[in-house]
């Protein structure tokens, strides 16, 4: 697979797994989620459970593959109307009140975007999982939170999880592999 | 009747107002004074050469002809509509959607008028088929010009929301249909507030220009009725179809929003 920025790159992932990606800024790491999830355009070939992407309808396999992107959109006005069921378990789990579905998303931290943009993703219930730096704005608990319930998600559901990080003790931590991503070309790290 | 026929110091001291106009917003860094100057002179320009041609129009009965000089005043108000655009589609698509849009709904519509209602002999006697289609084509061009450009200015702007909704897994057409829901309402606001403020707060310029010439003014209305109902419905449906067709575009086949295509 390969986008204009991106050198060309393969790679699988089993069931369960998690990739770490790390490597310095504009190194071409949101170019690869992004194609992953078949938002830019690319050329090759995107797999899942041996189908190819472009016979999956592309809201299906966006539901099925889903993207946590670094910067999360909120649209309506209440934090409730971008969901479609009710998320209390995950809200607890990650340190927020019930009451937040009712917050007015103007007024989020950027931390409580980030937990609430995660809740919504994971309502999808998607089978791989490609997360952009999903706790950069988070304190230590909150962090922790959010790893513990990702971990929770992938061993529970045999999920496939691409972790893009700076913080590379955090991808020690959740990886089960480890990529580096360097001028827009993917390298496998030796455990 | 009597028509009280206008020298040229009198369309030049009315200019003078719109000299003032420019020259005020000049001052106020209003960016505008060059556009409007342009718009004023060429309003004069094509109407006088209209004026001189009309007559040889009209005396002239052929759907050949007539069909010919409708297509160029189509192709004309499509550039029209292109140019209005700070971000218009790329390509031949900056021109094709507007364009078409227009064709389809302003053309549907003069060809139902002529036919149906108002019946002339025959139907596309240049009298009415003429200033009809150029109200249609005005009208519609003002409705998809101010819509278009809404859209692919939004579109632009609102990008990571598209997104967001695209990553959800929605559909392309719920990811953009606010944006496009918006567009449309903002293309039909002229033509809703002309038909709201009609005869109370304004006099339409059609029915104004025919009681001014000479024609009982009740007649006159019952022109102006029809017009504002064709041109509420060409502007709506050429409107709609032409924001439809935009967001479309701004979508590729893997429904990946591809500002790409827009003319930056």
């Amino acid at each position: 697979m390969r986008t204009p920025h991106l050198e060309p790159a393969s790679f699988t992932l089993a069931a369960g797994e998690c990739a770490g990606v790390s490597g310095p800024s504009g190194a071409g790491k949101t170019l690869l989620l992004r194609a992953l999830a078949d938002l830019d355009p690319h050329e090759g070939e995107v797999r899942l459970d041996g189908v190819p992407a472009r016979r999956i309808p592309p809201p299906v396999w966006r539901r099925r593959v889903g993207l946590l992107a670094a910067e999360s959109a909120w649209w309506g006005e209440r934090v409730r109307d971008h969901f479609q069921g009710d998320p209390a378990a995950g809200l607890e789990r990650l340190g927020l009140p019930a009451a937040a579905l009712d917050w007015d998303v103007r007024r989020l931290s950027t931390g409580e975007r980030q937990r609430l943009a995660l809740l919504r993703l994971l309502e999808n219930r998607p089978e791989v999982l490609l997360l952009d730096e999903p706790t950069a704005n988070l304190d230590d608990a909150g962090r922790a939170c959010v790893e513990a319930l990702i971990r929770d998600y992938r061993e529970a559901g045999g999920v496939a999880v691409v972790w893009v990080a700076h913080d590379t003790d955090q991808l020690a931590r959740v990886a089960t592999h480890r990529l580096r991503m360097d001028a827009g070309r993917l390298i496998p790290v030796a455990a | 009747m009597h028509l009280i026929h206008l020298t040229p110091l009198d369309l030049g001291l009315a200019a003078l107002l719109v000299l003032a106009l420019a020259l005020f917003s000049a001052r106020v860094h209003l960016d505008v004074a060059r556009p409007l100057l342009i718009a004023a002179l060429r309003t004069t320009v094509q109407l006088l050469l209209v004026g001189l041609v009309l007559k040889a129009v009209f005396a002239r009965v052929h759907l050949l002809w007539i069909g010919g000089i409708s297509l160029v005043m189509l192709l004309l108000a499509g550039r029209e509509v292109m140019a209005r655009q700070r971000r218009r589609l790329a390509g031949w698509w900056g021109f094709g959607v507007g364009t078409l849009s227009m064709f389809v709904s302003s053309f549907a519509v003069t060809l139902l008028a002529l036919t149906v209602i108002i019946g002339p002999q025959p139907w596309y006697q240049p009298q009415y088929a003429i200033p009809l289609l150029g109200m249609l084509l005005g009208n519609t061009m003002n409705g998809i010009a101010i819509a278009m450009d809404r859209l692919t200015q939004e579109a632009w702007q609102q990008r990571t929301v598209i997104e967001g909704r695209l990553l959800l897994g929605h559909d392309w057409g719920r990811a953009i249909g606010d944006i496009r829901r918006d567009s449309m309402r903002s293309g039909l606001i002229p033509i809703i507030n002309a038909m709201s403020a009609a005869g109370i707060v304004s006099l339409p310029g059609m029915m104004t220009g025919q009681i001014l010439a000479g024609s009982p003014p009740v007649e006159a209305v019952k022109y102006q009725i029809l017009i504002m109902f064709l041109i509420a419905a060409g502007t709506g449906f050429g409107t709609m179809g032409a924001v439809w067709m935009g967001a479309r575009r701004l979508f590729d086949e893997r429904q990946r929003l591809r500002l790409d295509r827009l003319h930056s």
